[in-house]
C-alpha cells in the first residue's frame, strides 16, 4: 500500500481521487480503492455530457466477486471517459492515479474542494480504516 | 453421536426454539408408504391423466419426438444430483455443457450472447421487458403485440404492475400479424414485444418489427414459444432483434404438465452487462488447459444485492442439459428436417380442415406448426365433445381473446401420426353441425 | 481414526479422456437420429411458407452420431461432482440425497406426457397432485394457502412480496420500504426491489440475531414487510421470531419468512404458529428433489388468509363432486408469475418424498440433520472459529480467522477440501461473517462419512499451520487446476465459434 498519498490530489471519503486543472478535475479510485477492490475486470462509466451532484453515483468498479459505486466529489458535467478502460480495465490496478483515471469534469462549483482531504488527510484516514 | 457430545435426548439440540413455539402434536400427513405402494399410488394417479390419443395441443407446449438418448444421458446422477457450479474443478461438466446451451442458442438466434437458461418463456419475456427498459432508461412504455402468448403477457403485466411502465397492446389484423402501424413507436418506447410464431402460429414479419424498432431507438424483442421453428425459420437476430428469448421445451424437454422447462435468452453482445441470469465463460487454469467457469456474477443477485439485474439464483440446469443434448443429436440437418416435417403436416392438416363445410383457416399469414381454425360451433363446446370421444382438438380462444367464441387453436408436430389427422378431420366433420 | 490417518487419495489410476467441445466433435454427414416417414407427399416448403422468411442453414450446429452423443455426455459427467459422488456439504443449499423411487414416478408416462392445457376432466391426476402437495405443505409450514406456481425459491419471494404490495394497495396504502437483516440470503433485497420497494437494513446482534428492539425502531407504517430467514443463514433460530412479528402487525407490516432452511423445522416448529404471514419453500432443498446442476427448482409459498386472494391464478379448487378445477375468478390476484401451474415435475418428486417419510418421517430427517450438524460443529469447533457462538441447528459457519494467521483463506480450504474427496462447502456467505465456510451435513449422511468429512477437514487445519503451500495452491489432484476468473471476466468468451477458414474435420 501507498504509505503516502500525494499532495496535488484531493480525496473523498469514498475514496475517489480529484486532479484540478483549471476548470477541468479528473477523476479516478484511489490506491487502496483499487487494493480493497482487487482485480479490476470491468468499469462502467457515464456518457459524456451527464451531470452529476457531487457524491452522486457516476458508474461503477467491478472485481470478480465485487462491485463499487462510484462517487463523483464534487458536481459537475462530464466532458471524457477513459474508454481505453473498456479495454484495459487493469490500468485501474496498475497506475491508479494515472493512467487509471475515469471521467473528466467540468467543475460547476470549485469551493465544493474545500470538504475533500488532500494527501497527508487522506493518508491517516486509510490507516484508520485499515485498523478498525 | 449424542453421547459424543454429552447430550442424552435429540431434543437437547433443540432448546433454541422456545417451548412456546414448538409443536405440541405429530404433523397430520398420510401414514408412510413403502416404495412399492408409493409406486401404485402415483401410477393411479398418472393414470388418471389422459396423455395418450389424439391431442393436438400446442399453445407454448408441444408434443415433440425426444431420442431416448436424452433421458439416458440425463438420468446420470453426476448431472441431476449437482448443485450449481460453483466450484469449476469439480463442475466442469455443468459449465462445459452451459457452454454448448449458450452456443447452440446463438446459433438457432442468430444473436452473440446467450445466458444458461430462466425458469421458462414467459419469464424469459417478462425478464427481456426488464432488461429493455435498463438499457433504455427514461423511457416508460412498452409495446407488446396481442399475438404474443397470453400467459406470457400476464407474467409480463405481473412482473411490471408496480412501475411506473406503461403496457401498450396492440392488435392483429386479418393475416394474423401485429398491426405495426398501430404500434406507434415514440422517443418513450423503451422495447417492442412480438413473438413468432405468434400465439396463434402465423410468422412475424420480422424484418420490418425490428426496422421499425431501430428507427424509434427501441429495443426488439422477439418470443419464441415453439422453439422447434428456428430450426427452419430465418434466425430473429438476423432480422435484426435485439433480444430473442424464449421457451426451449420442444427440444427433448417433457410437457409434464407444464414445467419445469427451459427459458432461453440471447441478446447482442454490447448488452452483455444487462443480462439476466448465469453466464459461463471460458478460462484458463493454472496448469494452461482451457476450461470452463461461472463468469460476470457481478450483474447477479449475491453479490450486487438489490441493485441486480434479476433477483434469479438458479437456472434450469438439468433441462437445459436435456435441451443440449436433444440438439447435438439431432444437430444441423436433423432440426431442420424435424421443424419441415411440422410444417407440412400441419399445413396438411390445415388444409383437409379448410375443405371442411363450416370451417376456415381464420388467418392468412404465414403458419409453422399451429393455425387457428373458425368452427361453425362455439369452439369449447366442440372441443368438449370432442374430447369425450378421445380426440382433444385444440385450445378454444374465447378465454384469452373477446369476440373469439368460434375460433380454435390446433397444433400439429411430427409426432402426429396421419392417421390421428384423419381422426381430427372427420370429427371436426362430424361435430362441425349443429346439434 | 486421527486426523494423521486421513491422506489424499493416493494417485488415481483411472484416466478421463478430454473431451472437446460437441461442436469441435461435428463431422459433416454424421447423424444421430432417425425419423419416421412422413406418410405425405412432401411438399416444397417454400410453397407453403415464403422463402424471405426461411433460413438456409443452422451453421455451427453439430452434426454427430448416436455413440458420440452417449460419449460426449457421459464423459462430461464423469467431471462433475454430485451429491451420489459423495458428500455436499455446501450451506444453506442442503444437498441431501435424491430417492430413486422419485424419478421414476416423475417419468410415468401420464405424467410427463401431461399437457398443461388438457381439458380438466382429463388431468384429474395432475391436479390430485397439485392439491395434495398444497394440503401437505399448508400441515408442515402451518399456513393455510399454498401457491405452487412459483419456479424457484427467489421467484417464490417475488410473488410473495408482490402478493403482499397488492394487500396494502387494496388497504389504500402500498408502504415504501421492507425490512431485511444483513445475514440474509442475496436473492432477498433484489425480489424487494423488483416489487417497487427500497430496502432497509436490520443489524444482527452479537450473537448474530435479530434484534427486536432494532426492528422495533425501524418498524414505522411506511414498512410493508420484514423479510426473515429462520433457521437463519448462520444456522440459529430466531428465539424472539413470536416477539418480532407481533411489532411488525402492531404497525400494520407483514413478516415474510425465507424458507430455504424449513429442513430444520419440519414437524418441530411451523412458521405459521410463529406469526409468519407468508413464506416460499424451496422443495430441491427440504424435499430432496434434485438439484440439477443448478435447476429446476421450485418455491411454493404458503401464506395466511389476508394474502390468499393476491396469490396467482390460476389456484386449484374442488367441486362438489370431488372432481377438481383451475380457478380463474379471482379479481385480487397478482396474476401469473410463469406460464403454466408450476415446475410440476418437481412437485410430483416432493410430494413423493412427503409421502415415503410422513409426519414421523420427516421429523426424523429434521432431527437428524440438525445433529449431524452439531456433531460436526462438536468436531471441528477446537480447530476452526466459529463465526458466531451458541447452538446451530442444520448447519454451522466457522470461519477461517485462524488459518489466516498461516496466510490462508477460506478460498484455500475450499479448493483444498476437493483433493481429500469432497465438494467445498459454502464460502463467502453469509455476509456478516467474513471468511466463511459454511457447512451444512443433511440427514442422509452416515456417521462413517460425516466422520472421513471431519478427519480430512482436521487434516487441512494442520497443513495451514505446517504446509500452507499445499493448501495455498489446492487443488492438486482434480483435472483442471485452480482458473483465472479475472482473465475470463476481462475478455469474455461466452460461445464457441468456428475458426475462420478451418473447416470442421479437415
Amino acid at each position: 500500500m501507498m504509505a503516502t498519498y500525494p499532495d496535488d490530489l484531493y480525496y473523498s471519503k469514498d475514496h475517489e481521487w480529484i486532479r484540478v486543472d483549471g476548470e477541468t478535475g479528473t477523476i479516478g479510485i484511489t490506491d487502496h480503492a483499487q487494493e480493497q477492490l482487487g482485480d479490476v475486470v470491468y468499469v462502467e462509466l457515464p456518457a459524456v455530457g451527464a451531470t452529476f451532484e457531487a457524491g452522486a453515483p457516476f458508474g461503477s468498479v467491478e472485481s470478480v466477486k465485487a462491485v463499487s459505486e462510484l462517487y463523483l466529489p464534487i458536481a459537475g458535467e462530464i466532458v471524457e471517459v477513459n474508454a481505453a478502460l473498456a479495454d484495459t480495465p487493469e490500468t485501474v490496478n496498475s497506475d491508479p492515479h494515472g493512467a487509471g483515471w475515469m471521467v473528466r469534469v467540468s467543475i460547476k462549483d470549485a469551493a465544493e474542494l474545500s470538504g475533500l482531504m488532500r494527501g497527508a488527510a487522506y493518508t491517516s484516514y486509510v490507516q484508520d480504516e485499515g485498523g478498525e | 453421536m449424542l453421547a459424543s457430545m454429552g447430550k442424552s435426548d435429540i431434543m437437547e439440540l433443540f432448546e433454541s426454539i422456545p417451548e412456546r413455539l414448538r409443536l405440541s402434536r405429530p404433523l397430520n400427513l398420510p401414514a408412510p408408504k413403502s416404495e412399492f405402494d408409493l409406486a401404485a399410488y402415483f401410477r393411479d394417479l398418472a393414470d388418471r391423466n389422459r396423455t395418450s390419443g389424439d391431442v393436438f395441443l400446442g399453445a407454448g407446449v408441444y408434443d415433440h419426438f425426444a431420442p431416448v438418448v436424452i433421458d439416458h444421458m440425463a438420468l446420470r446422477s453426476e448431472w441431476y444430483t449437482a448443485y450449481t457450479p460453483y466450484q469449476p474443478e469439480l463442475s466442469q461438466g455443468t459449465l462445459q455443457a452451459i457452454f454448448e446451451f449458450q452456443t447452440m442458442v446463438c446459433q438457432l438466434t442468430g444473436l452473440e450472447v446467450a445466458n444458461a437458461s430462466l425458469y421458462d418463456g414467459s419469464t424469459a419475456v417478462a425478464e427481456a421487458v426488464l432488461m429493455a427498459l435498463r438499457v433504455n432508461k427514461g423511457r416508460h412504455r412498452v409495446v407488446m403485440a396481442a399475438s404474443v402468448h397470453p400467459h406470457y403477457r400476464a407474467v409480463v403485466n405481473t412482473y411490471l404492475r408496480n412501475s411506473d411502465v406503461e403496457i401498450v397492446e396492440v392488435g392483429f389484423d386479418s393475416t394474423g400479424r401485429i398491426d405495426l402501424e398501430a404500434a406507434a413507436l415514440d422517443g418513450n418506447t423503451a422495447a417492442i414485444v412480438v413473438q413468432s410464431p405468434n400465439f396463434f402460429g402465423v410468422i412475424e414479419n420480422l424484418d420490418d418489427i425490428c426496422a421499425a424498432a431501430r428507427d424509434a431507438g427501441a429495443l426488439s424483442v422477439v418470443g419464441v414459444a415453439e422453439a422447434m421453428s428456428l430450426g427452419v425459420l430465418k434466425a430473429p437476430g438476423d432480422s435484426g432483434a435485439d433480444i430473442v428469448c424464449g421457451e426451449a421445451q420442444s427440444f427433448g424437454v417433457p410437457m409434464s404438465f407444464g414445467g419445469p422447462f427451459v427459458g432461453f435468452f440471447a441478446t447482442r453482445e454490447k448488452f452483455v452487462r444487462q443480462l439476466p441470469g448465469r453466464l459461463v465463460g471460458r478460462a484458463l487454469d493454472s496448469h494452461g488447459q482451457l476450461g470452463f467457469v461461472l463468469t460476470l456474477s457481478t450483474r447477479e443477485q449475491h453479490i450486487r444485492r438489490e441493485k441486480a439485474t434479476s433477483n434469479i439464483c438458479t437456472n434450469q440446469g438439468l433441462f437445459m442439459l436435456m435441451a443440449t443434448i436433444y440438439l447435438s443429436t439431432m444437430g444441423r440437418k436433423g432440426l431442420r428436417e424435424v421443424a419441415e416435417q411440422n410444417i407440412r403436416k400441419a399445413h396438411e392438416a390445415a388444409a383437409r380442415i379448410a375443405s371442411l363445410p363450416g370451417y376456415t383457416v381464420k388467418f392468412s399469414g404465414p403458419t409453422f406448426n399451429e393455425f387457428v381454425v373458425s368452427t361453425p360451433r362455439p369452439a369449447r363446446q366442440l372441443r368438449d365433445e370432442l374430447a369425450a370421444g378421445g380426440i382433444v382438438a385444440g385450445v378454444p380462444l374465447d378465454r384469452y381473446y373477446a369476440g373469439m367464441d368460434n375460433d380454435l387453436l390446433i397444433a400439429v408436430t411430427e409426432t402426429a401420426s396421419i392417421e390421428s389427422i384423419d381422426r381430427l378431420v372427420s370429427a371436426l366433420a362430424e361435430f362441425g353441425g349443429a346439434n | 481414526m486421527g486426523a494423521s490417518d486421513v491422506k489424499v487419495p493416493a494417485a488415481a489410476g483411472h484416466i478421463v479422456r478430454n473431451e472437446d467441445l460437441i461442436f469441435e466433435r461435428s463431422r459433416a454427414g454424421r447423424q444421430g437420429y432417425h425419423l419416421p416417414d412422413l406418410g405425405i407427399p412432401e411438399k416444397d416448403i417454400s410453397s407453403m411458407i415464403p422463402g424471405e422468411l426461411l433460413r438456409d442453414d443452422i451453421e455451427g450446429m453439430p452434426e454427430v452420431s448416436e455413440f458420440e452423443v452417449v460419449r460426449h455426455f457421459t464423459r462430461l459427467s464423469t467431471w462433475n461432482y454430485g451429491v451420489d459422488t459423495g458428500l455436499y456439504p455446501l450451506g444453506s443449499c442442503t444437498m441431501k440425497y435424491n430417492p430413486k423411487i422419485n424419478e421414476s414416478i416423475a417419468r410415468f408416462e401420464g405424467f410427463g406426457k401431461a399437457h398443461p392445457l388438457l381439458p380438466e376432466f382429463l388431468s384429474q391426476g395432475s391436479l390430485e397432485i397439485l392439491r395434495q402437495l398444497e394440503d401437505a405443505l399448508a400441515e408442515i409450514t402451518g399456513l393455510p394457502h399454498i401457491s405452487l406456481q412459483p419456479a424457484a425459491g427467489a421467484h417464490g419471494e417475488l410473488t410473495a412480496m408482490l402478493a403482499i404490495r397488492a394487500c396494502h394497495a387494496k388497504r389504500g396504502h402500498v408502504r415504501k420500504t421492507v425490512l431485511i437483516p444483513d445475514s440474509a440470503h442475496g436473492t432477498n433485497p433484489a425480489s424487494a426491489i423488483m416489487c417497487g420497494y427500497e430496502v432497509h437494513g436490520v443489524t444482527s446482534t452479537s450473537a448474530g440475531l435479530l434484534d427486536p428492539a432494532d426492528v422495533e425502531r425501524n418498524m414505522t407504517e411506511d414498512v410493508a414487510a420484514l423479510m426473515l430467514t429462520n433457521p437463519n443463514t448462520l444456522g440459529k433460530f430466531e428465539e424472539e421470531i413470536d416477539k418480532v412479528c407481533e411489532i411488525v402487525h402492531a404497525k400494520g407490516g407483514f413478516v415474510y419468512m425465507d424458507g430455504a432452511n424449513m429442513n430444520a423445522l419440519m414437524g418441530i416448529s411451523r412458521p405459521g404458529d410463529m406469526g409468519v404471514d407468508c413464506m416460499h419453500l424451496n422443495l430441491h432443498k427440504t424435499f430432496s428433489t434434485p438439484h440439477g446442476g443448478g435447476g429446476p427448482g421450485a418455491g411454493p409459498i404458503g401464506v395466511v388468509d389476508e394474502l390468499e386472494p393476491y396469490l396467482p391464478n390460476p389456484r386449484v379448487a374442488r367441486n362438489a363432486d370431488g372432481t377438481l378445477q383451475l380457478n380463474f375468478d379471482r379479481p385480487d390476484s397478482i396474476g401469473r408469475v410463469r406460464a403454466f401451474v408450476g415446475n410440476f415435475g418437481v412437485l410430483v418428486r416432493a410430494l413423493a418424498y412427503i409421502y415415503t417419510l410422513g409426519a414421523d418421517g420427516l421429523r426424523e430427517a429434521t432431527e437428524t440433520a440438525v445433529l449431524n450438524a452439531n456433531y460436526i460443529k462438536h468436531r471441528l469447533e477446537d480447530v476452526y472459529a466459529l463465526a458466531y457462538e451458541g447452538s446451530v441447528l442444520h448447519e454451522v459457519v466457522f470461519t477461517d480467522r485462524r488459518q489466516q494467521a498461516f496466510g490462508v483463506k477460506n478460498s484455500d480450504i475450499a479448493k483444498r477440501i476437493i483433493d481429500y474427496g469432497f465438494y467445498p462447502p459454502t464460502m463467502s456467505f453469509p455476509l456478516i461473517a467474513p471468511g466463511a465456510i459454511m457447512i451444512e451435513p443433511t440427514e442422509t449422511e452416515s456417521r462413517e462419512e460425516l466422520d472421513l468429512f471431519i478427519d480430512s477437514m482436521r487434516a487441512i487445519a494442520e497443513e495451514c499451520e505446517q504446509t500452507p503451500d499445499i493448501v495455498r495452491s489446492a487443488p492438486h489432484r482434480t483435472r483442471m487446476g485452480r482458473f483465472d476468473e479475472t482473465a475470463a471476466a476481462r475478455k469474455p468468451v461466452l460461445r464457441w465459434q468456428p475458426e475462420k477458414g478451418k473447416v470442421a474435420g479437415a
